[in-house]
């Protein structure tokens, strides 16, 4: 059964539409990238595929959602926050238990982050904060992640990195990426968004950067 | 022919404002009765500069008790309005809130000593109860005001608790922090002018030092508060919190008995209007002429010379902002005239204003003199303070005028809209301060209230209290309209 299903979907905040007559269907498994120019409804289309996997979908919001007074670990372990009791979370959070130091420990040397585990999420780099964020949504058990611009803060090294973790450890994956090369390396489904339309579904194999130009090229 | 501006809203509301003060101040008794007020002034100066730190034992205790009041009052207003900031969406805790707050301390310690007598419960509950409903209020702003992006970003299927745990309190916790320490700061002044009705604090020694004349030990007393005050942030650390509230737990005088029946009697029969408890006769006629006499000869007057009072002491502060704040802006005088500038407004704004009206009341007679130059002075430094902070801020250019040119043009406008918003917020605490004050002898609400406590007459009293917390809940509407429609904004930090 496909994970996500729209058909003629129409979406956008208090009556303008973003998003119109969006027919997409994501089958588990697939790694799919969104692209396309800012302003061309991706990060509307990742909310709308968000909100419809209702048995939850690890996310990596564009604008994170850290919570800046807490550590690496705290927001790291927000990603199992419902798997766990009110009693244990509170306990975690009053005093971290070693067994959740070790799963969080685990997820943050994947992603080069070990030594910030009791750091503030508030003194890190626009990068570090961004790792955390992906290390949250890692550690959520969820099997699609979903990721609006997830490396745009860090170098192209580790980029390739995180995204390689990324689809090793989630089985279905969708991305809004702006970087074009990386979108054709790490998925093998590319989504071309232009002005809320979807005027691009090819497989990435084969692909090179240049086959998106008409993506962002001024219209007329 | 047509002017060739309009004035801004801003400047006609200003305008108007300083119109309603001036033909209050008309009619206001500014008179200054004392014989010799410059001798007695003389006198106290000589007592500050000669401050005796033993002249009386009671010094150690009066402090201690003061801490103590105010340590368990602010907790308990903290624990009780952070439970009620949860419920803020609730119109009735809301509502209430609003008047708890809108009946100052003061008058709560009244009604508490009827209840609990000297217990310690009056004291904490006086400073708790109006504290929890001002903390509620502020603590639901903090957590409305938070980020929302972390709770989208919570998995779905999180409890309600552990989301707002994790998601919504870390990031309103350092607020709570910083809103704690400053309403502690506000509770030591409380606690220690509760003293004036009878709690063993600061302000009782204050008034028997005071009406003796020994103005050495006067002194030595604000001294030891000031020092309190402006140490707060080296003795006040969390990990010393539970042991401050151990020791202040412990050194209150609680073997004083709580009459059960007392307290009973004070709900049931006390409280309860005159007429409808008294035996016999037409209830009905006689509910009226209490009405009545409550109404127009108590209830009306004090009310008008409490908003009399207020609008003058509130274009007060305004004009004597305008002359504090440039003490502290580096904009405008140079390190050491800012550094002097500082010792002074932290002196007066931490004066509370209810013993400057004290001192200024036996200097010079009852009128509304003392309480004017009191509650401007107070507030004035308060907001002059905030305003300074704020000029710190500002980055002028470099080839920006200097001196009286540089006041005019380039600092006053840009500060203010703040000014005014300060000010508007402070409208309603000036006149809660205002009614309070009444109880050295104005002929403000606080006057006929202190009087009916003094006759025993509960139902009296707590009518007029009522009336003074509506008038409060007024004021703050109309302020708050007047703040909306100007669009003037206070930040979190200038609560």
């Amino acid at each position: 059964m496909a994970l996500i299903d729209f058909r003629d979907e129409t979406a956008g905040y208090g009556g303008t539409a973003i998003l119109e007559g969006i027919t997409l269907r994501i089958e588990p498994g697939e790694k799919v990238a969104v692209v396309g120019e800012s302003g061309a409804g991706k990060s509307t289309l990742l909310r709308l595929a968000y909100e419809r996997c209702r048995n939850g979908a690890a996310l990596v919001p564009q604008e994170l959602g850290l919570v800046q007074s807490l550590t690496v670990f705290h927001n790291v372990y927000m990603g199992r926050l419902h798997r766990h009791s009110t009693w244990r979370n509170l306990r975690n959070l009053v005093r971290p238990a070693p067994a959740e130091v070790r799963e969080v420990g685990a997820v943050l040397s994947q992603l080069r982050l070990e030594d910030k585990l009791f750091a503030a999420v508030g003194e890190l780099s626009g990068g570090q904060q961004q790792r955390t964020a992906v290390g949250r949504a890692l550690y959520h058990p969820g099997e699609i992640l979903i990721a609006d611009e997830p490396v745009s803060a860090v170098d192209e090294h580790q980029a390739r990195e995180i995204l390689e973790t990324m689809n090793g450890e989630k089985r279905t994956v969708v991305l809004a990426m702006h970087d074009r090369a990386l979108a054709i390396a790490f998925a093998d489904r590319l989504v071309g968004l232009r002005n809320g339309r979807i005027v691009l579904d090819e497989p990435a194999a084969g692909m090179k950067p240049d086959d998106l130009d008409h993506l962002y090229r001024p219209a007329g | 022919m047509a002017s060739l501006r309009e004035a801004s809203p801003l400047a006609r509301t200003t305008l108007a404002f300083v119109a309603v003060a001036l033909v209050c101040a008309l009619f206001a008794d500014l008179a200054v009765t004392t014989v010799n007020p410059y001798q007695e002034l003389v006198r106290l100066l000589a007592g500050v500069v000669t401050p005796d730190f033993y002249a009386t034992d009671n010094l150690g205790s009066a402090l201690a008790y003061t801490l103590a009041f105010a340590l368990l009052g602010v907790a308990f207003g903290n624990v009780l309005g952070f439970g009620l900031a949860l419920l803020f969406f609730s119109r009735i805790v809301r509502t209430g809130c609003a008047f708890v707050r809108a009946i100052h301390e003061l008058f709560w310690a009244l009604i508490f000593l009827q209840i609990f007598g000297l217990s310690p419960l009056t004291g904490i509950l006086a400073i708790g109860i109006p504290y929890a409903g001002i903390i509620a209020k502020v603590y639901a702003e903090i957590l409305e005001e938070a980020d929302p992006a972390p709770l989208r970003a919570v998995p779905l299927g999180s409890g309600l608790i552990s989301t707002f745990l994790f998601a919504r309190l870390p990031d309103a916790w350092a607020h709570f922090r910083t809103y704690s320490m400053y309403r502690l700061e506000c509770g030591l002044r409380s606690s220690a002018v509760l003293g004036f009705v009878g709690l063993p604090t600061l302000g009782f020694h204050l008034e028997s030092s005071f009406s003796q004349g020994r103005y050495s030990e006067v002194s030595a007393l604000l001294i030891l508060f000031y020092v309190v005050i402006a140490s707060m942030r080296l003795w006040m650390r969390k990990p010393l919190l539970p042991v401050w509230l151990v020791a202040a737990a412990a050194i209150l005088p609680w073997g004083l008995t709580v009459s059960a029946a007392n307290m009973l009697r004070f709900f049931t029969h006390d409280i309860v209007p005159y007429p409808l408890r008294a035996p016999g006769g037409d209830t009905l006629a006689a509910l009226g002429d209490w009405l009545h006499l409550m109404l127009f000869e108590q209830a009306l007057p004090g009310a008008a010379a409490t908003i009399q009072l207020t609008m003058v002491a509130l274009v007060a502060t305004g004009v004597l902002t305008m002359f504090f704040f440039p003490l502290v802006s580096p904009l405008l005088l140079g390190r050491w005239a800012r550094g002097a500038g500082h010792v002074f407004l932290v002196v007066v704004r931490s004066t509370p204003e209810y013993i400057l009206a004290f001192v200024l009341l036996q200097l010079w007679g009852p009128s509304m003199l003392p309480a004017i130059v009191a509650l401007s002075l107070h507030n004035g430094a308060i907001i002059g303070h905030l305003i300074g902070r704020f000029t710190e801020t500002v980055k002028l250019r470099p080839d920006a005028s200097r001196g009286i040119d540089r006041y005019v043009y380039e600092v006053s406008p840009r500060i203010y809209r703040p000014m005014m918003a300060l000010l508007f917020y402070r409208w309603e605490v000036i006149l809660r301060e205002t009614a309070i004050l009444g109880i050295l002898g104005i002929a403000t609400l606080g006057f006929y209230v202190d009087s009916a406590f003094a006759d025993l007459r509960f139902d009296r009293a707590l009518f007029l209290i009522l009336i003074t917390a509506m008038l409060n809940i007024c004021v703050d509407a109309i302020s708050r309209a007047i703040r909306a429609r100007l669009r003037l904004q206070t930040t979190l930090k200038h609560r």
